[in-house]
């Protein structure tokens, strides 16, 4: 009895043993060489930094490798405005976005979990429709949509909308269209999981309290769907930051994401440990809004318990 | 004083109409008709329970009372007014939902004062009545607590208290007690019975389970397939009524057919039995009496005096503990149903199965039906 207890207390942690290996073998492990890297400094040499790290030295080479290892790039990130440019254009548009899809998705999620049963298969459906075709195509697709002679604007001087042409392509406009357009699923899905699940007959019984559908909305809806809400932000606000594809087809010359100046540094300057470092505080930079979510979840968990 | 007269006048007359009336009331839902042709008065005051198998249409009347659903045909009248036009959240009808329908982000205070909140009161009125709400279902010291926090009888008090709160005119009870185990579901019963009496509200009470109907309700609504069966005090369903499916729904129940002689008597498969309430009853046509099992007498010989007396053999007992249920062959091969308290400390050990005995019952304790 007690040894077969054993075993399946073995396999129980077998299994949760596995999510934590995918961790470190997939994200801890590439972290690592990608902070070393950062810690490094350029060589025109292959790998393009030094010092590198040689097994075969042993101890004594850990220890000359160590003290090689220089905060210059980090330092350079501080010192120069257009890295900090850089990350504050990544987080306002990364915020602005987040913002605009939760006021898109919203409604959206909301009435795909309120139409018919039979209804909400296909409609999920649809939502991840795009998702058959390659990104990348459907970014060019937008390219053609927003150039000059492009759809948009034959559709909007047909509608005499406007009396010229109007340049959409290389704004940010366009890189909002983009974004909005990209992430949209991420956010809607979340917030219908969140909707899907809610009891009907709480919004009846707020009715018979006496409480008009408006506010409803306000006093039942909209609390029981926060965590809907915090999954989407999450979702879409994360990537967003690391945007590269998007503002890179889309966008001016203007300022550049955060993405396209980590991509400048790694292939056009090959400046690894710069383009590591840049990667480095991208990701302390994330952890803020993850660990925030994080809490918020264990004290709902906490709570529910 | 001419006027006084006028509005005491008027006041009687309220008390004597009916509050809620449903007026050949039809719901359907596509082709299938939950609720047909349903006409029914319940009066101020009354603890009045909706009686039915699962599927009869009880939800559907009550969630038409309180606006979710809307007649197909008929009217429903509030102190005799048409309410069709008057939005859920105008009702003065509160509603006690089935599964509770209670607010899970909310505290339990949250959760009760949630009525009171949409009626814009006083933060100050709010916590008064709240406290006053959780005294009144024992609740004393939950207030903070969230709902997952709570038992399943204590979620039923906190919709309970949240149902009360804005004092309603009508307080819909969707099989409140339903989720409760049998002991506390009957402590819960007198609980109900006690706060509706002091609270003077009218409550209409869904159920599938006679019993709980019998024992809360001053008068009871048996329904089938949407339609109104029979609607009567407890006592008198139970002991006259009106159609076979109505006795044999509330409680347990022996039918016997055969037709009424000229004398009165009605001719049976069991021998010529006497029966009483044979007025109404033309003669000639088929008839169903209706025995009750613990009005019929067991014996082992034959009894004397003015009594419809038949033989059989006992076929299976069932042992309740407070009563024995005895299945009876008689002479028909049909089977019959007596109950006997268990008096001695021994129970009716007397009577096993397969022991010959006679059933006996005075004429007046059947009931003779014509459908
Ligand atoms: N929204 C609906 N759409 C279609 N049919 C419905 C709907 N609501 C109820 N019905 C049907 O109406 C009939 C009555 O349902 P109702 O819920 O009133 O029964 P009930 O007496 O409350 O049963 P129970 O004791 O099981 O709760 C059932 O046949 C049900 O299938
Ligand atoms: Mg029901």
């Amino acid at each position: 009895m007690r040894t077969q207890a054993n075993r399946r207390n073995w396999g129980a942690r077998l299994v949760v043993l596995v999510p934590y290996l995918w961790l470190f073998v997939f994200f801890l492990v590439p972290f690592v060489i990608v902070l070393k890297i950062s810690l490094s400094q350029t060589a025109l040499a292959l790998p393009p930094y030094m010092p590198v790290f040689d097994f075969a030295a042993g101890w004594a080479g850990l220890m000359e490798f160590t003290a090689q290892l220089s905060a210059d790039s980090f330092r350079l990130l501080s010192s120069d405005a257009i890295y900090l440019l850089s990350y504050l254009k990544s987080l306002q548009i990364a915020a602005i976005s987040t913002i605009l899809l939760l006021a898109i998705g919203y409604p959206i999620a909301y009435g795909m979990a309120r139409a018919p049963r039979s209804w909400q298969p296909p409609l999920v459906m649809a939502v991840v429709l795009p998702f058959w075709t390659s990104f990348l195509i459907r970014i060019y697709a937008w390219i053609n949509i927003l150039q000059r002679d492009g759809l948009l604007n034959d559709v909007l001087t047909r509608l005499h909308a406007i009396d010229a042409p109007a340049a959409w392509l290389s704004s940010d406009t366009a890189i909002y269209i983009g974004i909005l357009y990209s992430y949209l699923p991420f956010m809607v899905l979340p917030l219908y999981a969140a909707l899907e699940k809610m009891d009907e007959t709480l919004l009846e019984a707020a009715a018979d309290l006496g409480c008009p559908r408006w506010k409803t909305f306000w006093l039942v809806t909209l609390p029981l769907s926060l965590p809907g809400v915090a999954a989407g932000t999450l979702l879409c606000f994360i990537p967003i930051v690391g945007e590269f594809v998007i503002p890179d087809l889309l966008g001016g010359s203007e300022t550049m994401m955060i993405g396209q100046t980590l991509w400048t540094e790694f292939f056009s300057n090959r400046d690894w440990p710069v383009a590591s470092a840049i990667a480095v505080s991208l990701l302390g930079l994330l952890l803020v809004p993850i660990l925030f979510y994080e809490r918020l979840q264990q004290r709902s968990l906490e709570g529910s318990r | 004083m001419a006027d006084g007269g006028e509005a005491a006048q008027n006041n009687a007359a309220n008390e004597q109409s009916p509050l809620v009336r449903f007026e050949a009331v039809t719901k359907r839902f596509g082709s299938v008709a939950a609720i047909e042709s349903f006409s029914l008065d319940i009066a101020h005051g009354e603890f009045f329970a909706l009686l039915g198998p699962s599927g009869c249409g009880k939800t559907t009347l009550l969630r038409m009372l309180a606006g979710f659903e809307t007649p197909t045909e008929g009217r429903i009248l509030l102190d005799r007014e048409d309410i069709d036009a008057v939005q859920p959240h105008r009702r003065p009808v509160n509603m006690m939902f089935q599964n509770y329908a209670l607010f899970p982000h909310l505290t339990v205070e949250r959760n009760i004062g949630f009525g009171l909140r949409q009626e814009n009161a006083t933060r100050a009125e709010i916590s008064e009545r709240v406290t006053e709400m959780l005294a009144l279902v024992r609740l004393q010291g939950f207030g903070r607590r969230r709902i997952d926090q709570l038992s399943g009888g204590q979620r039923q008090r906190v919709a309970l208290a949240r149902s009360l709160i804005k004092r309603p005119r009508v307080l819909l009870l969707d099989e409140p007690l339903a989720a409760l185990d049998k002991k506390l579901r009957a402590e819960t019963q007198f609980e109900l019975m006690e706060l509706q009496r002091r609270l003077g509200t009218t409550f209409v009470i869904v159920t599938h389970d006679q019993e709980e109907a019998m024992i809360v309700a001053d008068r009871i609504a048996v329904m089938n397939h949407g339609r109104l069966m029979q609607v009567a005090t407890p006592s008198e369903i139970y002991e006259r009524p009106n159609s076979r499916w109505v006795a044999d729904f509330i409680g347990e129940v022996t039918i016997v057919e055969g037709r009424i002689s000229a004398s009165g008597a009605m001719d049976s498969a069991l021998g010529q039995l006497r029966v009483a309430g044979t007025s109404g009853a033309k003669s000639g046509g088929t008839v169903w009496l209706a025995l009750r099992p613990e009005k019929i007498g067991m014996s082992g010989e034959r009894p004397a005096g003015e009594l419809n007396k038949v033989p059989g053999t006992i076929s299976e007992i069932g042992y309740r503990g407070d009563i024995s249920i005895y299945k009876v062959r008689l002479a028909d091969r049909s089977l019959m149903k007596v109950a006997l308290a268990n008096v001695g400390v021994r129970g009716n050990a007397r009577f096993k199965a397969g022991d010959l005995v006679w059933l006996s019952w005075p004429p007046d304790v059947g009931v003779v039906l014509d459908s």
